[in-house]
């Protein structure tokens, strides 16, 4: 899965960005179509041949939009489709200020909104191409025309579904691209309406992206504006009398620009006051004509004119949500209608206690910000980039009246399939700073940019002013690296303070007489022999061995040598390095060495009685040798370490377990975390397998990994005889592990605009200064959250950036930067506050602060602070945004879940109460809360269960000849269970297959693969591969679930009378247990603390 | 008697000035990105034992000498000293922590604390300035 990603990134390296096919198609689709069109409206009646004129068109782009705008809703309908395309209505902005500057009210104004949809449009089409299937892109631009109708047929159901099918089809296979594909389309059906109010209020951030094209063409043919005097007039109209609708204005120009037809239509509409409807009409047909995949039933929707706005509300109630944005808006005209229907889906309370089901079918989707479409577009995938409010509030009151935490979840070094990477001698920085230039600055003019951050105008240097996508001079706002928000940078040598490291990994193996039982050497061994030639590196590749009991053994293996020679070192007190330059070395030239050693270290250790662990002092010594280079230490222990440096006592009491005080959830040593740092300094990571039967203390030596940004993994009660299934885990874990992309010597900081503070991490890093966060190595399944308080009040910013940079050392020796940045509006009632509030992203974000608190604290407290957590954000809402008092649990809409997620939180292994939890396996769950995406976190605290015993194609995914079923998701309560149904649960890391007593013959047989229920057996882990159809989609099923995660989650059978029947309930959220409350209850507990 | 007293408390509480003001140096380089988290904490933890000690020191001093309210005012200053010390977790290393002091505003509440020592010091100091001018003269 690395792979994929760094191979392409090799291509573009030559040119630069990789999006090259991309944008040049729908450049070409956006630009060169646009130039007739706009020109006809310009001068309708005097200069209608004339079309070679390129550049005037914009000006009649204005006219266009102006026009729609004045039609007022009906007119936002026919924008969705044509919206993508708005690049060149930028332009027209351009000529209105220039020209008419007097005559202007407010000439910023004007130009910001026209500029606005040119850099972001054609940006975001080639932005979300990268999540879909890379098939699409080949195809040029109509493909990328198609794809992008299909999103918005896909967002309404009712009309475009016929139509939607085939580009459809694209998005899907990009399983992480897709979703939010869909969102995004989602939105521009709906959004218009309050797209516009957003995009006045932008100015300051973006207004100048529109002059820049503008300004130039302009300027350069002055004769042509003289030309067109009614055009003027008409422009004086626009600015004059909306300045904030001339954003619309401009996406619906990029309509225009489209379709021929409009073209020709663009005559009538030249004209400042046509009647709304005939124009809307033209709109809409010039764009069902250029894009046969648009279905009728769309055109339908549009003539209603000005009542069109209702329809669309209706249609998608999802995206209603973004509609609400009345302090934004200064369009009148639009807002209100937005928000009679709209506003209300997505604020409308839920009576939790009255709706049941609450829980959607699907799996959940991140809510889209209220942007404009265009900037939406641009806006980072939420996979990547997540915030807790995607409606920032303006100051730091309303945010702790909302009590709801403000944070980011990040997850930037995830696997992608399509990622843009630039080579260029200069990376285009903030001067003050430092942020890399992204989509969300603004241009003030073609030499100038305005850092979205800091506000900083810097100038925009000579080689940022060719363009090497499209290989024209003076286009700086259409380099890639203002047209994605995702987006990677070779980095010249002032990013390395010493040449880029090889990739160096240690292995360090516990060998004394416990580790040798477990068995677990020959596994770890043959899945390192086996994926040898698949470490990530080139040939500078090194490699070494140290294997430890209470003494410490390295290993030589210098070139000719026949066999490896092993070297023991009996001073734990004091450790030393024997040799040191035989101990790491090349994996290319001594491979048929390390191969020998490989196959022979797994006996070398069988008749060892030595019990002692000694793991400190062989940490120090692993440390000693990596640190000249930096690197990757793999440690796999098996025990509690016992002597020398960094031994550890037993503190687990079994009998306290229930209790929630006393545990030992700190480390008792600082030993690991001083060597943890020591680590981090030298650039080396530790990662910890932990395979262990008894307590092992993981508080203490998870350490050595949270601080050197490794990771950690448990494998409780290992033992390759007695529990085989945690063999094939450990195997396919190893594999993922060895074989994933890494990145050395990295550094992340994470950069947010002026007034916003990050003031706390999680994750696994040493935060070396303020926001710059020291990871030694980097890997594609690490997730990271900081939380963030509002310090100056973000008064006059209509919206705010996020921008986290990674620099890191890839395995090939190269120094590249990944930026992701993020964009978010700002508002400044509370009601809007609750309606941004993406409830996933505050769970997450919640229980890494729990984790927190009941390490500092207590866990009783952390519990406590869970529960205040809903019961407060709930009684906020419930005083200051309810207007009438109802009976029963009210919540936002978009909080409904949020008491379902926090009980789910305090079932999980981390925060329970009650049950005998291990020590050891509750600091695991904590490690993963830290440092897993929130994507598996949320799987992890809220299963997903899935009724698969009649299994349909219907609504089925294809993914390469593969059909693979989609079952809704069921409530996690057993009255949900029915006895004759076998039912999947995923919860992330383990699966369980309940089959119910009076399950169909046909999944016992055709499925299980076993004659009746009596005798599926026991501990069955594995589905037989049949021959049959449910066999083949339950199987496909249950491996694509798999295939999306890094880790393996491991499959068990359960039965009525099985023994792992009560974890299998444990995680059965809404139920009651012994020891926590139902989902009811809960809801009733919460009900009587926010009515109180 | 009673001067030596105050002279050895003015040179003592010279050195907490000292000390605090250095806290806040060291602080607020680590706030300005100068020194890195791990350097300011070790510099930093040194001193944490001679603080508690320092004041401590003044604190019996001023019991026995039967200072009653000179010993009450630094009572609660040097019990939170004591406290803060014996506090710190196991696995931490020390009062100033560099794989926290970034988190949960720490950074700011330590230099919170460090302004605040600084003024009491500096309170005590005149104090007992006065007490030894008026014993002298």
């Amino acid at each position: 899965m690395a792979q994929p990603a760094g191979h392409r990134a090799q291509q573009p390296c030559t040119n630069g960005p990789v999006q090259n096919q991309l944008m040049h198609p729908s450049d070409g689709q956006g630009y060169s179509p646009s130039v007739p069109g706009l020109y006809s409206p310009q001068m309708p009646a005097k200069v209608p041949p004339h079309q070679p004129f390129g550049q005037y068109n914009y000006s009649g782009t204005q006219n266009v939009s102006q026009l729609n705008n004045y039609q007022g809703p009906g007119q936002t309908l026919n924008r969705p489709p044509v919206a993508p395309f708005p690049g060149s209505p930028v332009q027209p902005a351009g000529p209105v200020p220039q020209v008419l500057p007097p005559t202007l009210q407010n000439s910023a104004a004007v130009s910001s909104a026209a500029g606005f949809p040119p850099g972001a449009s054609a940006a975001a089409l080639s932005n979300w191409q990268y999540g879909q299937a890379p098939a699409s892109q080949p195809a040029g631009s109509p493909a990328s025309h198609v794809a992008h109708v299909a999103g918005t047929g896909s967002a309404q159901p009712p009309t475009l579904t016929g139509n939607t099918n085939p580009p459809g089809s694209h998005q899907y296979p990009a399983s992480p691209g897709g979703p939010p594909l869909q969102n995004s389309y989602m939105k521009p059906g709906s959004v218009p309406p309050p797209v516009s109010q957003p995009l006045t209020p932008l100015h300051p951030v973006r207004p100048p992206l529109g002059p820049p094209p503008v300004g130039g063409p302009p300027l350069i043919r002055p004769s042509t504006m003289v030309a067109g005097p009614p055009h003027t007039q008409t422009l004086l109209n626009s600015a004059a009398n909306r300045e904030g609708d001339a954003a619309p204005a401009a996406s619906d120009g990029s309509v225009v620009q489209n379709s021929y037809d409009a073209i020709e239509g663009g005559g009538l509409v030249g004209t400042p006051h046509p009647s709304p409807a005939a124009p809307n009409l033209k709109m809409n047909r010039s764009v069902g004509y250029s894009y046969p995949t648009l279905p009728p039933g769309y055109q339908n929707t549009s003539p209603p004119g000005a009542p069109g706005m209702q329809p669309s509300a209706l249609q998608y109630p999802d995206g209603a949500k973004h509609f609400h944005q009345p302090a934004l808006g200064t369009n009148h005209l639009t807002a209100p209608m937005a928000g009679l229907s709209l506003q209300q889906e997505g604020l409308r309370p839920v009576n939790l206690l009255q709706e049941r089901n609450i829980l959607p079918t699907t799996l959940l989707k991140a809510p889209v910000p209220n942007l404009h479409e265009d900037i939406q577009k641009l806006n980072c995938n939420p996979e990547l980039f997540r915030c807790t409010l995607t409606n920032i509030p303006q100051t730091q009151a309303l945010l702790n009246k909302a009590k709801l935490p403000l944070g980011l979840l990040l997850h930037p070094f995830k696997d992608l399939s399509q990622l843009p990477v630039v080579t260029s001698s200069t990376i285009v920085r903030c001067r003050s700073c430092r942020t890399y230039i992204n989509p969300f600055v603004s241009f003030l003019d073609q030499r100038r940019w305005k850092c979205n951050l800091c506000y900083r105008v810097n100038d925009v240097p000579e080689e940022f002013m060719y363009n090497p996508v499209t290989r024209v001079y003076g286009e700086p706002h259409k380099r890639p690296e203002v047209q994605n928000a995702t987006i990677e940078f070779m980095a010249p040598s002032e990013y390395m303070l010493r040449p880029p490291q090889p990739p160096v990994y240690l292995f360090v193996f516990d060998v004394s007489h416990n580790a040798i039982e477990t068995g677990y050497l020959n596994t770890v061994c043959q899945t390192l022999l086996d994926n040898l030639d698949l470490l990530p590196g080139n040939t500078r590749t090194k490699i070494g061995f140290i294997t430890f009991d209470s003494t410490i053994h390295f290993y030589s293996l210098q070139e000719g040598l026949s066999q490896p020679q092993m070297l023991i070192v009996s001073d734990i007190e004091d450790v030393f390095i024997p040799m040191p330059e035989n101990l790491l070395v090349n994996l290319n030239e001594n491979k048929e060495l390390i191969q020998d050693l490989l196959k022979t270290l797994p006996q070398m250790f069988t008749k060892s009685l030595e019990t002692q662990s000694a793991l400190g002092p062989a940490l120090q010594a692993a440390f000693k040798l990596m640190s000249p280079t930096g690197g990757r230490i793999s440690v796999f222990q098996t025990q509690l370490p016992s002597v020398g440096m960094g031994a550890l006592k037993s503190r687990e009491e079994p009998n306290q377990r229930a209790t929630a005080k006393d545990i030992h959830l700190t480390p008792s040593t600082d030993f690991y975390k001083k060597l943890a740092l020591d680590c981090s300094g030298q650039q080396v990571a530790v990662d910890l397998f932990l395979l262990s039967g008894q307590y092992s203390d993981l508080a203490s030596l998870g350490c050595i990994s949270r601080y050197s940004a490794g990771s950690v993994y448990y494998y409780q009660s290992y033992h390759h005889k007695h529990n085989p299934i945690q063999v094939e885990k450990l195997q396919k874990e190893l594999k993922r592990y060895l074989t994933r992309k890494i990145g050395f010597e990295a550094v992340m900081r994470i950069r947010c605009t002026k007034g916003l503070s990050i003031h706390t991490f999680h994750g696994n890093f040493f935060v070396r200064s303020t926001d710059l966060l020291s990871l030694p190595n980097v890997n594609p399944d690490a997730g990271y959250a900081v939380q963030m308080s509002v310090e100056d009040s973000l008064t006059d910013m209509q919206v705010v950036s996020f921008q986290s940079a990674l620099l890191y050392t890839s395995s090939k020796g190269e120094r590249r930067i990944r930026v992701h940045t993020m964009c978010l509006p700002v508002v400044t009632a509370l009601s809007d506050v609750y309606l941004g509030a993406d409830v996933q992203a505050i769970t997450g974000l919640l229980a890494n602060m729990a984790v927190d608190r009941s390490v500092s604290a207590t866990l009783s407290d952390a519990r406590d602070a869970l529960v205040n957590a809903v019961i407060d954000s709930l009684s906020a809402y419930r005083s200051s945004v309810l207007s009438i008092q109802q009976p029963g649990l009210m919540a936002p809409y978009s909080l409904r879940l949020f008491p379902l997620y926090v009980l789910a939180l305090l079932k999980q292994k981390a925060f329970q109460t009650g049950t005998n939890t291990r020590l050891d396996e509750r600091i695991f769950t904590m490690c993963q809360v830290k440092n897993q995406p929130l994507v598996y976190l949320m799987l992890m605290t809220h299963p997903s269960l899935y009724r698969v015993d009649n299994l349909t194609d219907e609504g089925a995914l294809n993914i390469n000849d593969r059909t693979i079923p989609q079952p809704p998701i069921l409530q996690l309560s057993v009255e949900k269970l029915s006895r004759d149904g076998a039912y999947l649960m995923d919860a992330g890391s383990v699966m369980f297959l309940w089959i119910g007593k009076n399950c169909g013959q046909s999944f016992i047989t055709q499925v299980l693969g076993v004659p009746n229920y009596g005798s599926v057996p026991q501990n069955m882990t594995h589905l037989p591969e049949l021959e049959t159809a449910e066999s083949i989609r339950t199987i496909t099923f249950i491996s694509w679930l798999r295939e999306q995660r890094p880790f393996f989650p491991i499959l068990y059978v359960v039965k009525d009378d099985s023994p792992l029947k009560s974890s299998f309930l444990q995680n059965m959220i809404e139920d009651r247990t012994e020891s926590a409350l139902s989902y009811y209850e809960f809801l009733l507990h919460i009900q009587q603390q926010v009515n109180k | 008697m009673e001067s030596v007293v105050f002279i050895f408390s003015l040179i003592d509480c010279c050195a907490l000035i000292f000390l605090s003001v250095y806290f806040i140096i060291t602080l607020s380089d680590l706030e300005c990105d100068y020194i890195n988290a791990r350097s300011c904490c070790s510099k930093l933890n040194k001193w944490v034992v001679p603080e508690v000690i320092g004041h401590a020191v003044v604190t019996v001093l001023m019991l026995i000498s039967l200072h009653w309210f000179i010993f009450l005012l630094n009572l609660p200053v040097a019990t939170w000293n004591i406290y803060r010390y014996i506090m710190v977790p196991s696995g931490n290393m020390g009062v100033f922590d560099p794989t926290e002091i970034h988190n949960r505003g720490q950074l700011k509440s330590h230099m919170k604390e460090a302004m605040i020592k600084l003024g009491f010091h500096l309170l005590c100091f005149f104090m007992y300035l006065y007490r030894l001018v008026s014993k002298i003269v």
